[in-house]
């Protein structure tokens, strides 16, 4: 799951080289025309250095996003309730880490190792989704991140599927066919609690005013904020703008909460005239708060992933080192 | 549930399979987003996934056959002194090096299991131990594999490999403690073999694995077994897995979730 709020990381110009900086400008004409022809970029083909240290952050920051994201969710496998649910949930969590693995392979390809990516991660120099950054606190929680997370995060994925790097697309497609899976999964339990007892239906609806900040954050900062996104939408490295993706969202899962007689935390939310969602700006400041590293869970999901790292550190070491073979001790 | 002798055994031999399978899935279940490497991670949330399959599957045969609760009320209700798991399945998963020993000692015995109840006089369970069967082989082909990589890698993860094995021995011969009435029972109407022959096969078809990864077995003569889930005594461990597994569940156990 990774949402479309990438955003654009200034180059550091003093830390760059001539060459660099300056893409030999024929090569950049060619390259830009191909993309225009609808054409793949694939790893030993040329490309700017720009464009390759855009997309590799952008690959970097879903596959962080698909790993942190198993973990707000991970905890409540344990607790699902009933074989049902507990099967899908691991099934599920399962394929969020899959995919994360799917993702580091296609970053790998524009030269940044998994480890170093990971390493990143640790440090906080790497991002990731924000909407991992809040506690799942009941089951209801986990049935409001299955339906409607897992929703906005097809509807930015499937966008990102046709852009012009080709093995982040080709990832995309799997993650897209699996993640389908996933929304069916988590709009089934979101609606056995929504028609379900009033305890049931009271607890979905708590969910639900507390996500509501973080589903509208999803995206990403409003398009009038966005002032380098143009670059990369023409490069197919970014798809859709944020604020099209959200309305989206809004216009295909808005209607199917209130059906269920949910309400949604906005007074200001309704469809327009010319078919646009109008809505309350969430907290902007917030968000680049959470992103920075000061949400309710950055530095809980961190320790949970640095102590994977530490503990697994003796692991890793031993699959580098097969060949230091023991000998048969005396019995 | 039932009075008839023969049927309170059936009870007992498929609760105590079942119990295991839930248990121990679900402390594999715990290592997903915590693995040594996301591989593993992805390994031991599928195995998870497995064992539970395999638990609902035994708790339908009782549900379907033997009158006991539907499975959810069965497997997330019961009293802690009515689960037949032994207490191998019951710890928490602590570090990677542990882990890998329990898959490895309960896989092997699992397998044998299923590989016997497949020719068992209850026909209710030949198919599902088919099946089974077939699922666990992955199970004990993945323990194999990073036992004796880890064990040829040099000398960190040797000795730990060797210490998870000393200290989950004694436990593992608690899966096979008996419960000799309802035991007897079984092996007169050649449902199943008996953990002690269960017992033998595994000690031979564990020993080249442990052999080959150059690692001491400790003494299966002198070892005395861990021994008390199959009589329903169990760990500290097992109450708070059973508070959290259910914590949902008991909210509204009538309610549809």
């Amino acid at each position: 799951m990774y949402g479309g709020g990438y955003i654009f990381d200034e180059p550091n110009r003093r830390q760059l080289k001539d060459e660099q900086q300056h893409d030999d400008p024929e090569k950049l004409l060619e390259f830009e025309a191909r993309i225009t022809s609808g054409a793949k970029i694939e790893p030993g083909d040329w490309m700017p250095v720009e464009y390759r240290r855009q997309l590799t952050r952008l690959i970097e920051q879903h596959a962080h996003s698909e790993v942190m994201g198993a973990l707000p969710e991970g905890t409540w496998i344990t607790r699902a309730p009933g074989f049902k649910r507990k099967l899908a949930l691991i099934a599920k969590v399962q394929d969020e880490v899959g995919h994360g693995q799917l993702l580091y392979n296609a970053a790998e390809t524009l030269g940044k190792r998994r480890e170093t990516m990971i390493n990143d991660l640790l440090s906080g120099k790497s991002k990731y989704s924000n909407v991992f950054n809040y506690p799942a606190e009941t089951w209801a929680d986990v049935t409001v991140i299955g339906f409607l997370i897992d929703a906005a995060a097809i509807v930015n994925q499937v966008a990102n599927a046709k852009g012009s790097y080709g093995p982040y697309c080709r990832a995309l497609e799997r993650i897209c066919y699996e993640e389908s899976f996933h929304l069916k999964q988590g709009h089934d339990a979101f609606i056995e609690l929504a028609t379900g007892t009033k305890m049931q239906r009271d607890m979905v609806q708590d969910a639900l005013n507390r996500w509501w900040q973080p589903i509208m954050h999803f995206f990403g900062p409003p398009d009038k904020n966005s002032v380098h996104s143009e670059k990369l939408m023409q490069w197919k490295v970014k798809m859709a703008s944020n604020d099209d993706m959200r309305n989206q969202f809004l216009d295909a899962y808005v209607p199917k909460i209130w059906e269920l007689g949910m309400t949604l935390p906005d007074a200001n939310l309704q469809k327009n005239s010319e078919g646009r969602w109008g809505y309350s700006d969430p907290d902007w400041d917030l968000f680049f708060k959470v992103i920075n590293g000061d949400g309710p869970c950055n530095s809980e999901r961190i320790k949970v992933r640095k102590w994977a790292e530490e503990s697994g550190r003796w692991v890793r070491q031993a699959l580098m080192n097969s060949a230091n073979a023991k000998v048969l001790p005396v019995a | 549930m039932q009075t008839n002798p023969l049927q309170q055994a059936i009870t007992y031999l498929l609760t105590k399979m079942a119990d295991d399978a839930l248990i121990l899935g679900h402390r594999n279940s715990e290592w997903t987003g915590l693995g040594p490497i996301m591989e593993e991670d992805i390994a031991f949330s599928s195995m998870a996934q497995d064992k539970i399959g395999h638990a609902l599957g035994l708790y339908s045969i009782l549900h379907e056959t033997y009158h006991a609760p539907d499975p959810d009320q069965y497997a997330f209700l019961r009293e802690e002194k009515d689960y037949l798991c032994c207490h191998l399945v019951e710890l928490p998963i602590g570090e990677y090096d542990f882990s890998l020993m329990r898959h490895f000692l309960f896989d092997h015995a699992d397998a044998l299991r299923y590989e016997f109840m497949e020719k068992s006089s209850l026909e209710a369970l030949r198919p599902l131990s088919k099946k089974l069967k077939g699922e666990i082989k992955y199970h004990t082909l993945h323990a194999n594999a990073w036992l004796t990589q880890l064990c040829s890698a040099g000398d960190e993860s040797y000795a730990r490999m060797q210490s998870a094995l000393d200290y989950c021995f004694p436990l593992a011969l608690g899966m096979f403690e008996r419960r000799e009435e309802m035991e007897d029972r079984l092996m007169d109407e050649k449902i199943y073999p008996g953990e002690e022959q269960l017992k033998e096969a595994w000690l031979e078809r564990i020993y080249p694995i442990l052999v080959k990864s150059s690692l001491n077995l400790p003494d299966p003569v002198n070892t005395s077994p861990i021994n008390g889930g199959r009589h329903g005594y169990h760990t500290q461990h097992l109450q708070p897995l059973l508070n959290e597994m259910s914590a949902v569940f008991r909210l509204d156990p009538t309610a549809k979730w």
